[in-house]
């Protein structure tokens, strides 16, 4: 079995997010970037997958500028057998259309019995490109798993729905799968599996090679959000707090 | 402009972020077509006669008797094709994240979603975090926007009224590669978050799983329902029927009284249609503070207790 994991690389939640000259989005020079932290579940699945079956190739596929590597390089260093990297230096392309085609076409060949991706990605949050390779290469797909199971020739799903319902779903491989962050525990790589790393392949292609999309979306600009609500302040000791609170659930709110 | 809404039935209702759905479509569009899939679904028709509607579209196949994304994109590719309006609008519940993407691909429009408003530049949609806001917008091509929830009142829909047409879709057997079983709690609960009017809710804040106790007392005096965001869930303190957030339930009570919540984006997502929320943490840059209509800075472990008290001695 082929399983592809495809991981991308996003500002860390710690780093500064200077707005660009432009105000088109981020300044990515004083950016520090990680692991899609949803991504990293995906991959985790995706060992645990490979330890519990025979004959199963683990493929991280990251498209990106050359600093996606490092991602790459982490994650084959937590277990995963080889990469592809798909070199986009337009770091400002954020059409997930566009993206999920020029991902198809980098991975078709391969034939993946399995895609899996994180939920969403913490910079653009499309959430949409593991289900738009599925559309594209006519695998079928889900979202939000919460637990997988592999069978013969499918694969069972238990998906997590609104409110505290879930539902088990039976798909027909191949199958593009979205996982849902916290199902599992992600590993650190071991000092092995980092040296290890090391000899593993990434192979590289171009993504201004592979399509020639038209961009059917585009940002426009990012800004730094405003709230326009006003909020009250309750102050005082804590029986003046007390007293403030009783008297907007009486008569403010009145739900006393 | 022609907006096709996609309708969303929870249990056999419109949900909720389909109602704003609708609104937001009534804001953008003149001409709104209503999109209902699935075979039963007597009471939301029943609901939508008394809309400000062009028309509602409702399309019944045996294989759409439960939710398959192959079976559900395909009908909203056909009927673009067939009714071919300038934008799709739905809602941004879990359904619409698991089968539209799929819609996108099919007829090559792009999917913005998670939209919380409109400007003239664009739709609005949060970015790393919801530390910015991005505008972004569809070229000259039809796109599908989906909106979060709270993004639109849903009492501010035009009343009005429609006709209605059925829609005769083509499936056969072999689109739908996927069977789904029937859906189910792991934990049960006859809670139902989404209609209280009063939620109690209780964030890391509270510390210990003994303390939760408080929040039920304080409930019970106010007469509210208690609610939770996800890491005291899963911590075990709270059942997970009662979470609230983008991996639980989306409310919208006249009053969310949050006792100890940070308010990380994916638990704001779930609460901020909250008509008033008030906000008690002992973190003054808590980002709770910021959609709040009343902030008390303090620590739940005191007020908390004492307010019971009050509470009980004025009654």
């Amino acid at each position: 079995m082929k399983i592809a994991v495809l991981i991308k690389q996003v500002p860390g939640s710690e780093s500064a997010l200077p707005i660009d000259s432009e105000g088109y989005w981020v300044d990515e020079s004083s950016v520090t970037f990680v692991m899609n932290p949803p991504d990293n579940y995906a991959l985790e699945e995706a060992l645990l997958i490979k330890e519990s079956n025979d004959d199963v190739e683990v493929v991280i596929v990251s498209m990106g500028p050359l600093r996606v590597q490092k991602v790459i390089r982490e994650a084959l260093a937590k277990g995963a057998d080889r990469g592809i990297h798909i070199l986009e230096q337009d770091i400002t392309e954020k059409d997930p259309l566009v993206i999920a085609k020029r991902l198809s076409n980098a991975i078709k060949s391969e034939e993946f019995d399995l895609v899996l991706t994180g939920l969403q990605s913490d910079d653009t949050g499309m959430g949409q490109t593991g289900v738009l390779i599925g559309e594209i290469l006519k695998m079928s797909t889900a979202t939000l798993a919460v637990e997988t199971i592999i069978q013969e020739d499918h694969i069972r799903i238990k998906r997590e729905l609104e409110s505290g319902w879930f539902q088990w779903v039976q798909l027909s491989l191949p199958a593009s799968i979205s996982i849902q962050s916290g199902l599992n525990t992600p590993r650190y790589p071991s000092l092995k599996g980092i040296m290890g790393a090391k000899k593993k392949e990434i192979h590289s292609l171009s993504a201004t090679e592979l399509s020639k999309e038209e961009t059917l979306q585009k940002v426009n600009n990012v800004f730094v959000p405003q709230t326009n609500k006003q909020t009250e302040i309750i102050k005082g000791d804590i029986d003046q707090i007390v007293s403030r609170i009783i008297e907007i659930l009486r008569t403010d709110i009145k739900v006393i | 402009m022609n907006i096709l809404v996609v309708l969303e039935s929870n249990n056999g209702a419109l949900h909720r972020l389909s109602r704003e759905a609708l609104v937001g479509a009534q804001e953008l569009g003149d001409s709104i077509f209503a999109l209902i899939i699935g075979n039963e679904n007597e009471e939301i028709l029943s609901e939508l006669a008394g809309y400000e509607l062009e028309k509602v579209i409702t399309v019944k196949h045996h294989l759409l008797s439960s939710y398959s994304a192959d079976g559900y994109s395909e009908v909203v590719r056909q009927v673009f094709i067939s009714f071919s309006p300038d934008l799709i609008v739905i809602g941004h519940t879990y359904q619409t994240r698991d089968f539209i993407p799929r819609v996108s691909a099919k007829l090559d429009i792009p999917f913005i979603p998670d939209v919380i408003s409109i400007s003239d530049k664009g739709f609005i949609k949060q970015v790393l975090n919801a530390k910015l806001n991005a505008t972004i917008s569809n070229l000259d091509n039809a796109a599908i926007i989906s909106f979060q929830s709270a993004a639109f009142n849903e009492e501010q829909l035009k009343l009005g009224s429609c006709s209605n047409e059925s829609f005769d879709v083509s499936l056969v057997d072999s689109d739908i590669k996927s069977i789904s079983e029937e859906p189910f709690q792991e934990e049960e609960g006859d809670v139902d978050l989404e209609s209280a009017e009063v939620l109690v809710s209780v964030g890391r804040g509270i510390e210990k799983e003994e303390n939760v106790t408080l929040a039920f007392e304080l409930a019970k005096v106010i007469n509210a329902e208690v609610s939770a965001s996800r890491p005291v869930v899963d911590s075990g303190w709270v059942d997970s029927f009662r979470q609230v957030g983008s991996s639980g339930s989306n409310v919208a009570p006249k009053l969310y009284f949050s006792l100890g919540i940070s308010g990380a984006i994916q638990h704001v997502v779930g609460m901020k249609g909250a008509k008033n929320i008030m906000a008690i943490n002992k973190d003054a840059d808590a980002p709770i503070f910021e959609i709040s209509d009343y902030a008390v800075i303090g620590d739940v472990l005191e007020i908390v207790p004492k307010l019971i008290e009050s509470l009980e001695q004025s009654k």
